[in-house]
């Protein structure tokens, strides 16, 4: 059953990308090319999906179970650290060269764009090199390791 | 700042908004989980027996979208201007950041937009700013 509402879920994602025309890099640049002629549509998307969002954030606070019965994983970190603070700078650079973030780009691999499968194919080499300098670290210090203590469950909560 | 009103579609933004945030929703209540596209990609890299399988069914959801959308009426054809070279360096800059960030546009920009979580305002901020930067740089001053 949770295999399937993810499925679902997946799909109903998707589907609202191509409706509100984020999974066209073209009207993402649009957003963010505030210096010429501005396409503002994004934030409408944004405000949108907030929301709906923010009632189901409200709900799901106050349960520690889902509907279905799994563990309710809401992110326990705080923290607004040099990691998160380098790292959504790296993506923002990324995303203002092409127009892609990756759920659009996934979105736009099954509209056969074999561009986007260029870019999906380095975003996980992207993601490897992250796990496997993840993984040195805690090899090198595993009393500190990233993963364990500072960074609590991330494996299972992080985005 | 000119607004390009021809390109400007609030009402289909906020349908597919709405939409998204539907799916989060429909996540979050009955799976009990984070809708972070970035962080159920590469969640999926760690290999972990039992977390690989409703990863690979939210993936599969993004990727049929198209054809399930095709079935009501065709969808706008994607433009990516960007070549072969600047869409592998920007591949990976994407990945490298969104997992150091814990979180990308859906997770920081939808999810924790959602439940007023500051981090996530805060990584939301940096990488549209990052963004417009980017693109004020790329049109404007280097004219790419």
């Amino acid at each position: 059953m949770a295999f399937f509402t993810s499925f679902l879920a997946g799909l109903v994602f998707g589907l609202g990308l191509i409706v509100s025309g984020m999974a066209n890099p073209a009207k993402v640049l649009g957003f963010l090319d505030l210096g010429g002629r501005w396409d503002p549509s994004l934030a409408f998307v944004m405000a949108g999906a907030i929301a709906v969002g923010a009632v189901a954030f409200a709900v799901a606070r106050r349960r520690t179970r889902s509907l279905l019965g799994a563990a309710m994983r809401l992110p326990s970190l705080q923290s607004i650290d040099r990691r998160l603070l380098i790292g959504s700078a790296v993506f923002g650079i990324g995303w203002g060269i092409a127009g892609f973030c990756p759920g659009p780009a996934l979105v736009a691999v099954g509209m056969g764009q074999a561009k986007a499968l260029v870019f999906v194919i380095a975003m996980l080499a992207g993601m490897g090199v992250f796990e496997w300098l993840e993984g040195r670290k805690e090899a090198k210090h595993p009393e500190r390791g990233s993963r364990s203590k500072a960074h609590g469950r991330r494996g299972s909560v992080s985005h | 700042m000119t607004i390009d009103w021809p390109s400007f579609t609030p009402w289909a933004a906020l349908a597919g908004g709405v939409l998204v945030g539907t799916a989060t929703a429909m996540f979050l209540l009955l799976n009990g989980r984070i809708a972070g596209i970035s962080g159920i990609v590469g969640g999926l890299l760690r290999l972990v027996t039992g977390d690989v399988a409703w990863r690979v069914a939210f993936i599969a959801g993004l990727v049929v979208a198209p054809m399930v959308y095709a079935i009501f009426t065709d969808w706008p054809k994607p433009r990516i201007e960007a070549g072969y070279g600047t869409l592998v360096l920007a591949g990976l800059l994407v990945g490298v950041g969104t997992r150091y960030a814990a979180g990308c546009t859906s997770g920081h920009g939808v999810c924790g937009l959602s439940r007023l979580s500051p981090r996530s305002f805060a990584a939301t901020a940096v990488f549209m700013g990052a963004g417009f930067l980017t693109v004020f740089l790329m049109r404007h001053l280097l004219s790419l």
